[in-house]
């Protein structure tokens, strides 16, 4: 079976700092792949190498891509990449003001993704959005609203919907449920749960809420100081830390 | 000062050389936004910076200049533009579409059909069609650079879902030649059509931003819209008050307090011809009605 992404070596240094030293995974279709790590581990860093946001300074990132099978996308052009970015890829941010439009209606906002594709029939964005946002349970009468007048939890609900309109295979998602109360978190969780299984996505999750990769990540990469200390099955890292500074993460989580 | 003491048409030799450069440029890419090096000039900016630098590069003594302010040859915009070329370039002045060979205009394009042989200039405030949807210039470079254009459909998405209709009135984006999207500057989208398959050359030049484009003759223009609510050149639902025009862009104006108004032309010079051609309106039907009242009294 041919890994859907794969990343060998990718490296990134700021100046003297590394930001992620040399890591290298496979991550096969419909598979999710959490990484944790504390602040400053380089996961952000890692995340937005992989998806085309930043520029590594070495390495490569192969993705199966549906046309022309593995290619290595640091080697693509611009404009491939980027339309990469908007098909089979998908990139949930942490907050969502960033990765949405404050200023364009919940609709619009979803059907921004199927317009930059080249989609022209009124009638037929408005039908697909309307329909994303019921799947990401959103009242459908909100999809003329701005998102301005969401609560937390429905704006990240919302980008979740404006990024897999497109029907992505990878989603990359930077701490998706930072900065949510945990009640809506659960919920939110479990949305995601639903839709990877449904669509067969791919993901990588990158988060230091270890609950979250329980929930969600089939296998776990734990990083530190830009180098990846640890991988494994996520309940195997989870449950049987090896590497000390696993150790130290796993037994830092709070017991209520 | 005397006079003769400014180069022909105000600016320098050099300076119309370079804006000269700008033009072949953006001719050879339709649509294309061209950095200049736009020069103060004595008039505000947003008063026709960018359209009197552009006027002043292509003006030779030879040419008949006219200028358009909505439509109208008789406007303080209009007035003062045609005079400053006066005295500076001692070109002909006329309000006779067909007779300029150099028309500056703005917000409209002439009713009459321009020929070939002629140069329209358009004074342009925000020659960025993607400005008020994405802020960074570095970002909208690379949208036109990559042709990624979807974000303007979502500006059309996002009127059709709050107006039920498509209700961008003025300066409607267009695609040219199936590459740049281009914004052509605050006409009305009445005159959208006008813009393709023109004979005349089309300049557009702001001052402010430092921008030239240029439409050459012939160039395809599509104003962007969706499947199922197509482009639409809408204008006032009636004949023109004064030379009774069914097909002309109308200007509304208001005649008293008690909800009295009218539709006249905008464009001055097409609406005069007509009257001088024996057509009449509402309005000049009535007063040679009264007229004629007056006589046998």
């Amino acid at each position: 079976m041919t890994p859907l992404l794969s990343a060998r070596d990718v490296t990134k240094r700021y100046g003297a700092h590394i930001g992620c030293a040399a890591v290298s995974f496979d991550l096969y279709p419909g598979e999710v792949l959490g990484i944790v790590g504390e602040s400053g581990s380089g996961k952000s860093t890692l995340l937005n190498c992989l998806a085309g946001h930043l520029a590594p300074d070495g390495g490569e990132v192969v993705f199966d891509t549906r046309a022309e099978g593995p290619r290595d996308t640091l080697q693509m052009s611009e404009p491939e990449r980027r339309m990469l970015g908007r098909t089979d890829w998908a990139f949930v941010h942490q907050h969502a003001r960033d990765g949405l439009r404050m200023g364009v209606s919940a609709g619009g906002n979803v059907g921004e993704r199927l317009m930059a594709v080249g989609a022209r029939h009124y009638g037929d964005i408005r039908g697909k959005a309307t329909d994303w946002l019921e799947r990401v349970e959103i009242d459908a009468t909100r999809v003329d609203d701005r998102p301005t007048t969401f609560s937390g939890g429905m704006q990240q609900r919302l980008q979740i919907a404006r990024n897999l309109v497109t029907g992505p295979r990878l989603v990359f998602m930077d701490e998706p449920t930072g900065g949510l109360d945990v009640s809506v978190q659960a919920r939110l969780l479990d949305l995601l749960r639903g839709l990877v299984r449904d669509m067969g996505l791919s993901a990588i999750i990158v988060t230091h809420d270890l609950a979250v990769v329980r929930l969600l990540a089939d296998r776990l990469m734990v990083m530190k100081d830009g180098h990846v200390v640890e991988t494994g099955l996520t309940d195997q890292v989870l449950d049987d830390p090896q590497h000390a500074y696993s150790q130290l993460l796993v037994s830092s989580v709070l017991q209520v | 000062m005397n006079e003769d003491a400014y180069n022909f048409a105000y600016l320098d030799e050099q300076t119309k050389r370079m804006i000269r450069r700008a033009i072949l440029k953006g001719l050879a890419i339709p649509g294309y936004q061209v950095p200049f090096a736009s020069r103060e000039m004595p008039m505000p900016y947003g008063w026709g910076t960018g359209g009197v630098q552009v006027s002043a590069a292509v003006l030779t003594p030879e040419d008949r200049f006219k200028v358009i302010d909505q439509g109208a040859d008789d406007t303080t915009n209009a007035v003062s533009i045609r005079s400053f070329f006066e005295r500076t370039a001692k070109v002909e002045t006329t309000t006779v579409t067909s007779e300029a060979t150099v028309i500056q205009t703005r917000h409209r394009i002439p009713e009459e059909p321009l020929s070939e042989g002629q140069i329209l200039v358009y004074q342009v405030p925000i020659p960025e069609p993607l400005r008020f949807l994405e802020p960074r210039e570095s970002e909208t470079r690379k949208m036109h650079e990559l042709e990624e254009y979807g974000l303007m459909h979502v500006k059309l998405y996002e009127d059709i879902s709050r107006h039920g209709h498509i209700a961008t009135s003025y300066a409607y984006p267009v695609k040219v030649e199936d590459r740049y999207v281009m914004d052509p500057s605050p006409i009305p989208k009445f005159d959208n059509p006008k813009l393709g398959d023109s004979e005349a050359i089309q300049l557009f030049g702001a001052g402010r931003e430092q921008r030239i484009y240029a439409l050459p003759p012939h160039t395809e223009v599509v104003s962007l819209d969706f499947d199922d609510h197509p482009f639409e050149a809408s204008k006032a639902d009636h004949p023109c008050t004064l030379c009774g025009a069914e097909n002309t862009y109308l200007d509304e104006v208001i005649t008293d307090d008690a909800g009295g108004r009218m539709f006249v032309c905008s464009d001055t010079d097409y609406c005069e011809g007509r009257q001088a051609a024996g057509f009449t309106g509402a309005m000049t039907q009535m007063r040679s009605f009264s007229l004629a009242g007056e006589d046998s009294a």
